[in-house]
This record gives C-alpha cells, structure tokens and sequence, in this order.
C-alpha cells in the first residue's frame, strides 16, 4: 500500500479506478460541501426528478460543516465530520454520477456495493485537523441552500487537500483490513 | 455574601471557551507526542503528526482547533455565600458563551428542535449548564466544548453487581471497539459508575475533562482505568481508525454510590480534542 498520487478534480472512471485503498492523495481542483440537511434537500429533488443545484458528475463532495472564517482567511477551519449519517442518501448521489467522497468513519455495506456498481472512491481526512487542513482550501463561495449556514453547500477551491483512499472502487476498505494488522486481542 | 456581576461570569465564560476551543491543553499534547513515538503504524504516525500540526497551528493563529465547536457544556460549582446581581446566572452563562462563538469564529452547532424543524439558534446556545452548590464564595467553572462524532459513540448499560469490574471493563472496551473510526481516535474515554442512569453520565462527561495522566485516587478504580484503556489499545483500531496501537490516550472513571439493586454504567467518549478550560471568580 501507500503510494502518494496527485490528482485533480473533476474524476474520471480510469481515475478513479487507479486509486487503491490506502494510498495517500493530495488533491486539488474545486470539490463541494454537503453534510446531512444539503444531502436530504439533494435526495428529495432526486426522487422526484428534479434538477439539481449542482452537477454531481465527476464530482467529490467533503462532508464538512466549517466554522466561519476569520478576516483575510479564505475558509474557517474545515475537517470532516461522520459519514455515516450521510449513508441512506449516498446511493441515489452515486447513480448521478458522484465519484468521490471525503469524510471520516464507518460506511455501510450497501454504500460499498454501490460505491462498485458506480465505480466511485471514499476518501478519510483526519478527523480534527480542522485548522490544518483549511490551508488547502484557497477560495471558498456558497453555492446552495445559503439558509443552511455551515451546512450549505459550498464550492471549494482545493490545492493539495490530503486524504487517504479509505474504500476504493473496488470494495477494499482500511477499515476492515488494517486494525486486525494491530490487534492483540 | 459576595456579590459577583453576572458581567464577570460572561466575561470568564467567555474567555474560557475560546482558550477550550484554540488551545489544547499540555496534558493532551504531551500524550500525543507520547503515543506518536510509541505508535508502530505507518499511517498511525502519520495521522499523529497531522493531529500535533493541527493543535499548535491552532494555537498560534487563534483558531478552531476542529470545526465542531461543540455544544457549550459548563461545569460550576457556585459558592452558596455567592449572590449574582445585575442579571441572571444562567443567562449570564449562555451571554458569555454567544460572545465566544460570535468573536472567535467558532461554529454555531445548536437546533433549536431535535426532530422537526431542526432550525439552527445562530448563536450556539443555550449552553448545557451543570451547576452544584458548594461552600464557599467563589464560582468555578470547567467549560467543556463537545463535539458530537464522539458525543454519538455513547452508551450506557444499566449493569448488576453480578456484573463485576470484569463486566465494567468489558461494556467499555466494547463501546470503544463499535465505535471504530467514528469518534475520531484516539480518544479519552469518559466512565461514570453508579448513581442513577442520568446521574451515571453526567460523571462520565465530567470525567472526560480530567488532565491525562491522573488516575482515580482510589486504587482500585485507578487499576480498571489502566486494564481498560490497556485492552482497548490492542483492539488495533488506531489513530483516525486506520489501524495501529493508538486507540484512547485515557481512560478516566468517576463513580458514586447507587442503588441496591444496579450498577449504572455510563460511557461518554471524547476525541483527541479532548477540550477543556477552568477559570474561577
């Protein structure tokens, strides 16, 4: 495992499909915000067929609710937040297209399998580097849902944001294959 | 008495919850660091060092040292020969703690309405205000920022006797091992035994905020906080959860007389930002 891959923003399938679990990423390009009220609005508007306020294809989504910004800093402090909560909405954003997920934690089973099905990757940030990781964040603007506050959907603009392939689009997933690596049980 | 302005108390509370929030206590630090060179995972170490960045770069520009902020949990012990004038005591509190997040540029996490319209407060209140009443004319307060990925890994379990230190022991390792990567480890783990279920918690959250390093004075408690947090380090599940050694920094259990028939056990579980300030007036 781990080798280090740059890549920008939007993903193609062959991206995609080159990213193997445990690899360390930098990534850079815009990549939007979404935690769980903007996934809610985006799940409804899917289910009756409506268009979107953004484009999901190609695209990474950060699950992140940042804090505000300070004057003269682009973005306030930015790590991810669970992903979990996002995981009964995840499925219907993959088959629009949605290739790359950044957040931290657990996802279930029938995220994975769709995660296959639609060839896309789930990226781990480190969770309370908030400070550090909103250094990559260079231009941020509100593109959604601006009565959300810290959960609207923001565009990012990304120069370097380290990650982690979690899961990649081949079902591998860390989190199964590296704490029994360090298990004493 | 001593009269004390309801002014002082925002002021304090203020000023305690935006060191919480910029300034990792040293205890914190020092076990990071201890873990980094102990930690035998790559990415382990790696995540270590993000962590370590993360809290001093917080430091020096004043800023969130993570975006959840928290919901603003306050622990006081008001001195019973104190009387606050010029305004309300808790309203003084929750004043204190808007300026914080309204100055520091810290996130408003609070909705007021937990099922329906989930609307957001804006200024992060109310705050969660855990008073006892104490001898004394002083007010000490330990402001507790909370954040929720830890704070959803709770559990409580309403044990027997029957149950023993071992059945203690084992609930705890359990919580930590089903939480996995959710609360971002590593983590100190919050224990309260006895009292009532509600009781048993609030003494779990108080014990989050403890200084790493201290044990329970009494021996005995002391020896299942090191067997607890000695087996959840060898669940594997590691800094970030990406696997390593590294999976809690502390255990720390606070206990109290109960009832009879049961043994509550409370387990609140707190990321490495374990973040806490304490100030007196």
């Amino acid at each position: 495992m781990s080798q280090e891959i740059k890549i920008t923003t939007p993903l193609d399938e062959s991206a995609v499909l080159k990213l193997k679990a445990g690899d360390s990423v930098k990534i850079t390009g815009y990549i939007y915000t979404g935690r769980d009220a903007a996934h809610k609005r985006l799940f409804e508007l899917i289910k009756e067929g409506k268009e979107l306020p953004i484009t999901l294809e190609g695209q990474i989504i950060y699950y992140v609710g940042p804090a505000p910004a300070k004057p003269d800093y682009a973005c306030g402090p930015a790590g991810p937040t669970t992903s979990y909560r996002m995981d009964s909405y995840t499925p219907s954003l993959l088959e629009k297209g949605l290739k790359g997920m950044i957040g931290k934690g657990l996802r279930s089973k029938e995220i994975i399998d769709s995660m296959k099905k639609n060839k896309a990757v789930y990226f781990a940030a480190i969770g309370g580097a908030a400070a550090l990781i909103s250094r990559t964040i260079k231009k941020s603007e509100v593109i959604a849902y601006p009565d959300l506050g810290a959960e609207a959907i923001h565009r990012y603009y990304v120069e370097d944001f380290p990650a982690i392939v979690c899961i990649d689009a081949f079902g591998n997933d860390l989190y199964e294959t590296e704490p029994p690596k360090y298990r004493k049980e | 008495m001593r009269k004390i302005d309801a002014i002082e108390i925002s002021d304090k509370v203020k000023s305690l919850f935006l060191e919480a929030n910029f300034n990792i206590g040293e205890d914190v630090l020092e076990a990071l660091e201890k873990a980094l060179k102990a930690e035998t995972s790559k990415v382990g170490q790696d995540a270590l060092k993000m962590i370590i960045e993360n809290n001093r770069l917080a430091s020096s520009e004043e800023l969130a040292i993570c975006q959840d902020t928290g919901l603003a949990v306050l622990f006081v012990e008001l001195g019973q020969e104190v009387c606050v004038v010029n305004g309300d005591f808790t309203e003084a509190i929750n004043e204190g703690v808007k300026a914080a997040y309204k100055d520091g540029y810290l996130r408003k996490s609070v909705v007021d309405d937990p099922v329906f319209d989930r609307k957001n407060t804006t200024t992060n209140t109310p705050a969660f205000i855990y008073t006892d009443i104490v001898p004394g004319d002083k007010i000490k307060i330990t402001a507790l920022p909370k954040g929720f990925g830890s704070e959803n890994m709770s559990a409580l379990a309403m044990l027997t006797a029957a149950h023993g230190a071992k059945g203690i022991v084992d609930f705890i390792v359990d919580t930590v091992r089903k939480a996995g990567p959710n609360p971002c480890p590593p983590t100190v783990v919050g224990v309260g035994i006895g009292g009532t279920a509600d009781k048993a918690m609030v003494i779990a959250k108080k014990a989050t905020a403890r200084s790493i390093g201290e044990y329970n004075a009494n021996p005995k408690y002391a020896q299942m906080e090191k067997e607890a947090l000695e087996r959840i380090n060898k669940l594997g599940i590691g800094p970030a959860g990406l696997g390593g050694n590294t999976t809690s920094l502390a255990v720390h259990i606070n206990y109290l007389p109960t009832h009879i028939a049961g043994m509550p056990v409370a387990v609140n579980v707190c990321c490495h930002a374990a973040r806490h300030a304490y100030g007196e007036i």
